[in-house]
């Protein structure tokens, strides 16, 4: 048996070379894998399941019904209140990551079918600026939850964020409770709301709407919590249980009604819709 | 008791220091003296004034943060008659980093909640340095029910460094019992008013401030995050970040209670005595206390659905954006 210990470490020892775009290296497993494949497998790890995280755009096409996705609310744009600014000013980072992602903001909102449901929905990119809350972010949420309201049809969130955008100062802090009082009426008026949370979501948007789903689910090991892992560890001066703020950790506390496959999400969405209709 | 100065002070210290020197040689006989200890007394006081009249954000934090500030209970105490506290959230536990209860401050019997921040190492650590887990948030939402189901307002008195970042804490749901509360006080059929009266910590903080009327203490600070990690984002260099990159942040974070009314994310400033809230406790409280009469005064007379529809108002006007069509 030695010689087989052996070879395996002459492997790990390897430097492999990855040609740029061709090859993926998973984050969970390590594995080498064809990046089509990936692409094949709706950015899905097809030898341990891990989910990549894919952009808002990604997540659209893969949840609702193709071409159902009218855009609502895409003008509101941040007007930095605080001239906050480190090395450049928060316009200019603002700039640079509408260039890298392509979007305008760090939230997508409009109105779609989802297997044939209509919905309204909200769906946030990492991408941009860490899916950072700030007033558009807020104020798109709010407006889909007031629309949904209006027209009595689901409101469905997909959230990844890493909380409140600093930049904005209070006015980020303050879009928790707008969110959470929009997301209150329409509880109030009896609309359903699904919250799926995908990787990572933390902070101020998994303490306000991410956690008022009627029905919450989130995508395989995803990371959810209120504080980062890294300040939980640096107060505690402890390390963390491998598993701790993974989606299934969540379920197994009872914070969750479901942990779902990404190639099942669109399906069980519609599911619940149908169900509670 | 020794008084502790924060650094800003020790010239106001040094001065204080040599009054009481003089005092003591005088024990008020000697007139030449006594001329000295008034003409010091005075300087001390025009010091304090010039000092506390230009203080940077940083400073205020500090301030805010001071171990001689008034806490929840000590206000409590202060501007109400009668106060019975109530115990935890009948899920888990007693949170005592919330403390909460009815009172009666005037002729009303109010539910008030506050964060408490203790006193002493054996005391702070009993408060957990006023940084709850879910249950004290539970606790307040439980109390908060209360208040409705008798129709008694609400008071809440602001002061937490943030909700607690702990394994348990996550376990058991913090993001959940913050939203939850958020959630509930959005909607409450009873006034709800608010007072920062030392640090307002982000999420842990607001999760108790959702209201009708949101007030802060003249050198109350409120964040979206703290200064320390604020820099720690910002200039992320080999950890060793100091009061100056401390002090920049709190400038770019637009924490102070002036730069919150200025944005009309607060409704108004209640004043301290020079030197702060913790020089005297007593007009602190009574400034409070005036503040929370008065708004009591003003909301009593809507009907519970008013109240509800203005403060979803108040909530969405808070924003800062451009539209483009």
């Amino acid at each position: 048996m030695a010689w087989f210990k052996k070879g395996k470490e002459l492997k790990a020892d390897k430097k492999v070379k990855i040609p740029e775009g061709l090859w993926v290296k998973c984050d969970n497993c390590r594995e080498i894998i064809y990046k089509k494949e990936i692409d094949k497998n709706l950015q899905v790890c097809p030898k341990c399941n891990y989910h990549f995280r894919i952009s808002a755009l990604e997540r659209l096409k893969l949840i609702v019904d193709e071409g159902s996705f009218i855009e609502m609310d895409e003008g509101l744009s941040s007007s930095d209140p605080l001239k906050f600014r480190d090395r450049i000013s928060y316009r200019e980072k603002l700039e640079e990551n509408r260039k890298k992602s392509g979007l305008e903001e760090a939230a997508i909102s409009g109105e779609a079918t989802i297997q044939g449901h209509p919905v309204i929905l909200v769906i946030m990119d990492f991408s941009f600026m860490g899916g950072s809350m700030g007033s558009v972010v807020g104020e798109k949420v709010l407006r889909a939850s007031e629309t949904a309201l209006e027209i009595k049809k689901p409101l469905i969130t997909v959230a990844s964020s890493g909380g409140a955008r600093m930049q904005e100062g209070m006015f980020s802090l303050m879009q928790m409770a707008r969110v959470s009082a929009a997301i209150a009426r329409l509880k109030e008026g009896g609309v359903l709301y699904i919250s799926i949370l995908a990787d990572p979501t933390f902070g101020g948007v998994t303490a306000s709407f991410a956690m008022l789903g009627d029905i919450i689910l989130a995508e395989p090991r995803s990371l959810i919590g209120f504080a980062g892992p890294r300040v939980i560890e640096q107060t505690i001066k402890q390390q963390l249980p491998e598993d701790f703020q993974r989606a299934e950790f969540l379920l197994e506390h009872g914070l969750i009604d479901k942990v779902v496959d990404r190639k099942e999400l669109k399906k069980t969405v519609a599911q619940i819709i149908r169900l509670m209709a | 008791m020794i008084k502790y100065y924060l650094d800003f002070e020790k010239p106001i210290e040094e001065l204080e220091l040599k009054i009481e020197e003089l005092k003591r040689i005088s024990d008020g006989k000697d007139m030449n003296i006594s001329g000295e200890i008034r003409r010091l007394e005075k300087k001390a006081r025009d010091l304090r004034t010039e000092i506390f009249s230009k203080l940077t954000p940083w400073q205020k934090t500090l301030l805010a943060r001071h171990p001689d500030r008034p806490y929840t209970l000590d206000y409590i105490n202060i501007i109400s008659e009668e106060f019975v506290e109530l115990h935890g959230d009948r899920k888990f536990s007693d949170d005592k980093a919330i403390v909460g209860g009815i009172a009666k401050i005037g002729n009303d019997t109010v539910v008030i909640i506050g964060h408490q921040k203790g006193r002493g190492t054996k005391e702070r650590i009993k408060r957990n340095f006023g940084q709850p887990h879910p249950e004290g948030y539970r606790k307040a939402f439980r109390l908060m029910e209360l208040a409705e189901k008798f129709k008694k307002p609400v008071i809440t008195l602001i002061d937490t460094p943030g909700a607690y970042p702990g394994i348990g804490a996550e376990e058991r749901g913090q993001a959940e019992a913050i939203s939850a509360n958020l959630m509930l006080m959005s909607r409450l059929r009873v006034p709800v008013i608010s007072v920062v009266i030392g640090e307002g910590g982000s999420g842990g903080a607001l999760a108790l401030s959702v209201s009708d009327r949101l007030y802060m203490l003249e050198h109350s600070v409120y964040s979206v995050i703290s200064p320390e990690g604020c820099a720690a984002i910002l200039w992320r260099k080999n950890g060793d970040l100091n009061a100056d990159d401390f002090s920049k942040a709190s400038d770019a974070l637009k924490l102070t209670a002036q730069d919150l009314l200025q944005f009309k994310i607060i409704d108004d400033i209640i004043p301290e005595p020079l030197g702060g809230a913790h020089r005297d406790v007593e007009q602190t409280a009574k400034n409070i206390s005036e503040k929370i009469l008065e708004a009591l005064d003003e909301l009593r007379a809507k009907t519970p659905g008013k109240l509800t529809e203005e403060r979803y108002k108040r909530l969405k006007k808070i924003g800062s954006f451009v539209e483009e069509s």
